[in-house]
């Protein structure tokens, strides 16, 4: 299977697949997808999915066992300087303090550090902190790890469950920051999380990965856009022709979630558009694997 | 003068919808005028946490609507207004005439609206209707 292949790909996979151990489960199968460069990217998949190692490899913290990962246009190495990688467990050095762990930052970024951000990320009562990063809450370090993450100046963001631990004024705070910023330098995102109405507000891009390989890629409008939900009298017979995501009976009648074959809708059918949670859901809740990925339609 | 915009998540009307209505709002209760500025979309996109592109297609959307204007550098500023003066307009006196003596002449609600839409269309070529879907 081939997949668009696009000279501004900010992270591309290609049969990508990845086995921490001989003989052990595939932990990423096949993978393969197009992220296009200045997109804000939800990356979204159950437990065990494969999301932590994607990005694990787009960082250049693990190699795949076999295919290849892209990143801006070259191979994936750590360190990169255009790539920051926000890990899930925001491994920092316990014994600095807030301001250590920045200065740091800026060490590290020479001539690539924007300190007013990374301050106003860290939270200002924070910055001058004298406090060691080992006693911050789990809030508190992922506003650390994400001053780090956002301060570099980076074109790709990889951001592994970014608000996680925080608050919902906190969310709200940092998600606005993470958006100004993608308004500010066009930056690419990529950011995996469990809530997917959250997703819904500040990505328009929806890699859908489920037990190691791709079920959807795109704009999530475009991958809404493709879908519909119907409702009708009579049974799922019906809906023949159809790539049916799910089904279920609702009284003498039918509702469900396809992908439309192209021909119109009997006329008697009540159809909309489904929103971002009902659309991953319902591919969630459907093991047939055989459902090919989404590509960009033309426009 | 500000505007903050408050994003409802759960209504099920989408984000960028929500900015229009607001601002569409305001205009109809003069609490926005000819002149005033809006926010930069940088400013909502950080107020909001909404991606970038959300806020520049309500915006575009309000510009469309003929309601605001983006001049470079400067910032959005209103140039529109919403049926705030109705009540005191001199048109809605000349119509509620011709429409009280097509009353007295016998006519239904639904024949005086009839006319009035056909007489709009003729005046106003019909737009294509998608250009504000306001609900999903």
């Amino acid at each position: 299977m081939s997949y668009l292949t696009s000279p501004d790909a900010a992270l591309a996979a290609d049969g990508v697949s990845k086995r921490y151990r001989r003989g052990g489960p595939d932990v990423l199968d096949g993978c393969g997808f197009t992220v296009p460069a200045g997109v804000v990217c939800a990356l979204v998949g159950p437990n065990g999915a494969g999301k932590s190692t994607l990005l694990e490899l787009a960082a250049g913290l693990q190699r795949p066992t076999s295919g290849s990962v892209t990143v801006l246009g070259g191979p994936p190495h750590a360190g990169h300087p255009k790539v920051a990688y926000l890990a899930q467990h925001r491994p920092l050095f316990t014994r600095f303090t807030v301001a250590e762990t920045l200065r740091l930052g800026a060490r590290l970024n020479p001539g690539n550090w924007d300190v007013r951000l990374a301050e106003r990320i860290a939270g200002p009562a924070h910055f001058h902190s004298k406090e060691r990063v080992g006693n911050l809450s789990g809030g508190e370090r992922t506003r650390i790890g994400l001053a780090l993450a956002l301060g570099k100046r980076a074109d790709l963001l990889l951001l592994d469950e970014p608000m996680a631990d925080l608050d919902v004024l906190a969310r709200q705070e940092l998600m606005g920051l993470l958006m100004a910023h993608v308004a500010d330098t066009g930056t690419t995102v990529v950011m995996s999380s469990h809530i997917i109405s959250e997703l819904a507000d500040t990505c328009d891009h929806l890699l859908l990965l489920d037990e190691g390989s791709t079920r959807l890629c795109g704009g999530i409008d475009d991958v809404t856009a493709s879908h519909a939900v119907v409702t009708f009298a009579g049974g799922p017979e019906r809906l023949a022709g159809h790539t049916v995501i799910e089904s279920r009976l609702v009284g003498r009648g039918t509702s469900a979630l396809i992908r439309p074959s192209g021909a119109p809708l009997p006329a008697d059918w009540e159809v909309r558009t489904p929103s971002l949670d009902e659309l991953v859901l319902a591919h969630l809740g459907t093991p047939d694997t055989s459902i090919p990925l989404i590509k960009e339609p033309a426009a | 003068m500000g505007f903050d915009f408050r994003i409802d998540r759960r209504g099920g009307i989408p984000a960028y919808v929500q900015i229009v209505q607001q601002v569409q709002q305001a205009l109809r209760l003069g609490l926005l005028q000819p002149g005033d500025r809006l926010p930069t979309a940088r400013a909502v996109v950080e107020a909001t946490a909404l991606n970038p592109n959300t806020v520049l297609k309500a915006y575009r959307e309000l510009e469309s609507q003929g309601l605001v204007e983006t001049r470079r550098r400067h910032g959005t500023f209103v140039t529109g207004t919403l049926g705030r003066s109705s009540a005191d307009s001199p048109w809605r006196a000349e119509l509620a005439d011709v429409a009280g003596r097509a009353r007295a002449a016998g006519l239904e609600r639904d024949d005086l609206a009839a006319l009035f839409a056909d007489v709009l269309e003729d005046l106003y070529p019909s737009k294509e209707p998608d250009v504000v879907p306001h609900q999903s």
